[in-house]
């Protein structure tokens, strides 16, 4: 049965958001790959058009079915990707030392990227059964726990420090969203805090290395240290204005490594400026805001766990990414939503996007 | 489902809301510092693109021979490159370099033209090792020439120039497929490696890491400070089995010859000499090697590209009677005392098999039969033993299968059975051609180094050792990370009865009145070993020309194989030279000089006054 009140309440608002963002994603991978001179320069762009149309189409695709569905299919779709990441490992297609990547005919996919979306859908069907006013107690984390784990060690082994690391940032909200009990919390903290030099023990000298490179980018000046020097070169030089589209000169020179991917923002700030980049933000922030709103105004709690999920989601991945690219955070893989290049991030960003319509377009609607 | 409290889901969301915000907050806080307090700053450096990486070469690891004597190093090359965003214009700058250094302006814009679509930021190698006095010169007009690059690149150099090349092998440049198999870490485009010999064996202990700058350079790319330096790892040195004196010794007895020459210690099986004649110039390969010579090199008859030593396959002629010698004893098909009488020749079936000595060597017991490499004794034990027991046999020792040395491309040579030529030929085994294989003649084939390490387990009293060129690998600063233990392969089939016996033969064949190598007796020291000419075809008379020479291409191989002192060997030979006609005249004496330069060496005989002269028992 087809509820015309869903039509009335389509959330024109976060669409038109999206649409923006999308917009600047494009105008900005344009410059990319046009100044890049490899001779792949339109091919990716071409291709990147093709993802975000995809990405279009499944978002509208899943607005016709309930978001409670997902509660139900949760554990389907879990299996689902944590089967891909275990065939990543073995048939994975190697690039650059890790193996990240599923070929698929011609496309290639990265699972751990839809893993983000399924595991929040998992976290919010488990929390939402056991969420009480006082918070959780230490038995409720044993299950939320396994769950993180499987795709979390299977992506360390990857190796993708990165996404896994934003697996569990994405479960910790998540777990604070719903409130666990103060000893809980600190008991956690402190062993939180206990395990590391534990972990530090363990590890092997050239994965201490790797680590303190992640820190501390100067630590590799042929590296990342480097990537970082000439991405702050690119960001700074835009100054307030920018240098103007398709005149940013350090992405022209191919300087910027993975600047149609990862470092993407540089390009952007130096081309648009400071001016730019606060647009960008500014986008953002009202997007984020707006899944919250959204998350408030479902009266469900699945829905509302889920939607502070992909909103949350979406953070973390602009915080890092930005940080990163100025010199705040680490070197990790982590794309830029809907900005950077890249077929397995775009939709699973749009994914997310469509679920957040979907808990919108139904606030009303009885379950 | 009920929706959980408003005001507690409201607080929770608020909560989130200003944690995002103050997140925000931060990224924007940064931004404006780095676009607005610090903006003029890297405008300017973007301007010049100023921060650079350089990369710093790493030194391959260098050769060496089991004494410590330098085989491969590098020397400094100085190599011309060019920026071509900072050498504006460019063309002026080509034309005054050219006015400089002589190098066409042709050749010049071809090596940029051919780097289209890389950054204009990269430098452009213009010419590779260029002279010290087109160095003087660029370094003294550098102000002329704004973005022209000299830099320091080690380079590969033999030393003994075509001496052990193809145990040393040489380098190439990587190629694209390569690259991609990630067998290679930091090694890029355009990097040699290991394509040969001991270079590609040992590639990932020879290859250092590279290195690199981070440079700062003002608008004509000159550099304006050093910001950060990762130093180069140099390549790991590596001490070879190799002893380069006799190596030495080994090839000018093989100038003008073709062939193979491989020494080895029975007691462990380090390789003391591998020459293979004729050899090629390592250094020609390094930075490329031109297809006029690469063609010769492929075309020449006497294939100065293969190892002989280990890819060389050769019937073992009379030096396989020492096997056929183990196999009889052992399967008691003779012993110490059997007799038999030769005439020159031996009828069998229809066929008439002829001894090399024509007028027949007359009675014989088997030591005789060794000493005096008679053909007819060893048909009637091979006879008596069948093909099959002889293969056999030949395996256990080590023969028709690789040995497992290190170097690649190593050839298992052919000892045939009569399931292997029913399947390759479709026809039965005749009984005749055991009579063949006996003597080491017909589709037996071995390698120079496999006979080398059969020798030398009969010589150190039955253990085969698995053959090596790897004596040890030190850092730079001669901290030892590996040293090979030795590796047995196995024993040979033969108990120390037979062995005792097959030694006294081959000790007769030097030491005995009548033996076949008696002409390269040395004073003070017994040598046990085996001569053998192998034919390459039967001959008929009309192939030899007016004087009765040969035409050097129908030539017999000569072989020799030997292991000295006698009763505690501590070296092993086997000599093959293609062509060589006799085992006794052209093989011989090439162990002769090896084993007394060898023996010298450790103190077992006196230093002779002058090299050549001989000693006469």
């Amino acid at each position: 049965m087809f509820d015309r009140r869903l039509v009335e309440c389509f959330d024109w608002g976060l669409l038109i958001l999206t649409l923006l963002v999308s917009a600047v994603g494009l105008i900005v991978l344009y410059s990319a790959v046009t100044a890049g001179g490899v001779g792949e320069t339109h091919v990716l762009f071409k291709k990147q058009v093709v993802w975000m149309g995809a990405g279009f189409a499944i978002m509208f695709a899943s607005l016709l079915v309930h978001y409670k569905y997902l509660d139900k299919a949760s554990v389907a779709i879990y299996c689902v990707c944590v089967l891909l990441l275990v065939m990543v490992l073995f048939f994975g297609k190697n690039v650059g030392g890790s193996r990240r990547w599923l070929a698929l005919g011609p496309f290639t996919m990265q699972p751990s990227e839809l893993m983000k979306v399924s595991l929040i859908i998992m976290i919010s069907s488990v929390y939402s059964g056991i969420v009480t006013e006082q918070g959780l107690g230490f038995r409720d984390l044993v299950k939320p726990l396994f769950v993180l784990s499987l795709p979390f060690l299977l992506i360390v082994k990857q190796p993708d420090l990165g996404t896994a690391l934003l697996l569990l940032f994405l479960v910790a909200c998540l777990t604070l969203f719903v409130r666990v009990q103060k000893r809980v919390f600190l008991t956690c903290a402190l062993l939180g805090a206990a395990a590391v030099p534990l972990v530090w023990f363990v590890l092997k000298d050239y994965q201490k290395a790797r680590i303190l490179t992640f820190l501390n980018p100067d630590r590799d000046p042929l590296g990342a240290g480097y990537h970082i020097i000439q991405s702050k070169i690119a960001i700074g030089s835009g100054m307030i204005f920018g240098k103007g589209f398709l005149h940013g000169t350090q992405n022209a020179l191919a300087f910027l490594p993975e600047q149609h991917t990862d470092f993407i923002l540089s390009v952007l700030a130096e081309e648009w400026g400071l001016a730019g980049c606060l647009f960008l933000l500014f986008l953002y922030f009202f997007l984020l805001l707006w899944g919250l709103n959204i998350s408030y105004s479902c009266r469900n709690t699945f829905g509302s766990i889920l939607a502070f999920g992909v909103t949350i989601m979406i953070f973390w991945q602009i915080f890092i990414n930005v940080g990163m690219v100025m010199g705040l955070m680490p070197v990790v893989g982590v794309p830029l939503p809907l900005i950077s290049y890249g077929g397995s991030s775009v939709i699973t960003n749009m994914a997310g996007i469509g679920i957040l319509m979907n808990i919108s377009m139904r606030r009303f609607a009885s379950t | 489902m009920k929706g959980c409290d408003r005001d507690w889901l409201k607080r929770r969301l608020m909560g989130g809301a200003l944690f995002m915000l103050i997140a925000f907050a931060v990224l924007g806080a940064r931004l404006f510092y780095l676009q607005v307090i610090q903006g003029e700053d890297f405008r300017r450096l973007s301007k010049n693109n100023c921060i650079r990486l350089k990369s710093v070469e790493a030194s391959r690891g260098l050769i060496y021979d089991r004494n410590g004597v330098l085989l491969v190093d590098n020397r400094p090359s100085f190599d011309l490159s060019i920026v071509p965003k900072d050498a504006v214009p460019v063309d002026q700058t080509l034309e005054i370099l050219s006015d400089f250094t002589q190098i066409p302006v042709v050749e010049m814009k071809a090596r940029i033209d051919a780097s289209k679509g890389l950054s204009k930021y990269t430098p452009i190698l213009l010419e590779k090792g260029i002279t010290r006095d087109q160095l003087a010169v660029v370094e003294a007009h550098s102000f002329d020439l704004p973005g022209v690059l000299v830099s320091v690149e080690p380079r590969r150099n033999y030393i003994f120039n075509k001496s052990s090349a193809h145990l040393l092998g040489y380098l190439g440049q990587i190629n694209c497929d390569e690259l991609e198999t990630g067998k290679y870490p930091g090694v890029r485009g355009g990097d040699s490696i290991g394509r040969s010999g001991a270079e590609k064996v040992f590639e990932d202990h020879l290859r250092g890491q590279r290195g690199g700058r981070q440079v700062e350079v003002d608008a004509s790319g000159r550099l304006v400070r050093v910001i950060n330096t990762v130093d180069s790892v140099p390549g790991k040195n590596i001490f070879l089995t190799i002893d380069n004196k006799l190596q030495q010794i080994a090839e000018n007895m093989l100038q003008d010859k073709a062939g193979a020459v491989v020494a080895m210690d029975p007691s462990n099986g380090d390789i003391l000499v591998m020459a293979s004649s004729p050899s090629f110039d390592q250094n020609d390969f390094i930075g490329g090697i031109s297809s006029k010579k690469w063609k010769k090199l492929l075309a020449d008859p006497d294939r100065p590209m293969s190892n002989k030593c280990i890819q060389g396959e050769y019937p073992p002629a009379s030096t396989y009677k020492i096997l056929t010698a183990i196999a009889g004893l052992e399967e008691g098909v003779v012993d110490l005392n059997t007799r038999h009488y030769c005439s020159g020749q031996y009828k069998f079936g229809n066929r008439i098999y002829r001894c090399w000595k024509r007028w027949g060597h007359g009675e014989l017991d088997l030591l005789g039969a060794i000493e005096k490499s008679c053909d007819i004794y060893f048909y009637k034990v091979g006879e008596a033993l069948g093909v099959d027991t002889l293969a056999q046999y030949a395996n256990g020792c080590g023969l028709g299968k690789v040995t497992g040395i290190e170097l690649e491309h190593e050839r298992p040579g052919l000892i045939p059975t009569s399931v292997w030529k029913k399947r390759r030929y479709g026809v039965a085994w005749q009984p005749g051609e055991t009579l063949s294989i006996a003597i080491g003649q017909g589709f037996d084939l071995v390698t120079p180094l496999q006979m080398a390490v059969f020798t030398a387990a009969i010589g150190n009293g039955g253990t085969l050792y698995r053959p090596r060129i790897l004596k040890a690998i030190k850092t730079t600063d001669n901290e030892i990370i590996e040293i090979k233990k030795p590796e047995i392969t196995g024993g040979l089939p033969a108990g120390k009865k037979t062995l005792d016996i097959v030694r006294k033969g081959l000790l007769d064949v030097v030491q005995g009145d009548r033996g076949t190598a008696r002409g390269i007796r040395i004073k003070g020291v017994e040598i046990a070993g085996k001569t053998g000419t192998a034919q390459v075809f039967s001959l008929k008379k009309k192939d030899r020309d007016n004087d009765g020479q040969l035409d050097y291409r129908l030539r017999d191989h000569a072989w020799f194989v030997c292991y000295a002192p006698a009763e505690n060997p501590m070296i092993a030979l086997s000599i093959l030279i293609e062509h060589g006609e006799h085992g006794s005249s052209t093989a011989a004496p090439v162990a002769g000089a090896i084993v007394r330069a060898y023996l010298e060496e450790k103190g077992i005989i006196e230093t002779t006054k002058q090299a050549g002269e001989e000693d006469h028992v």
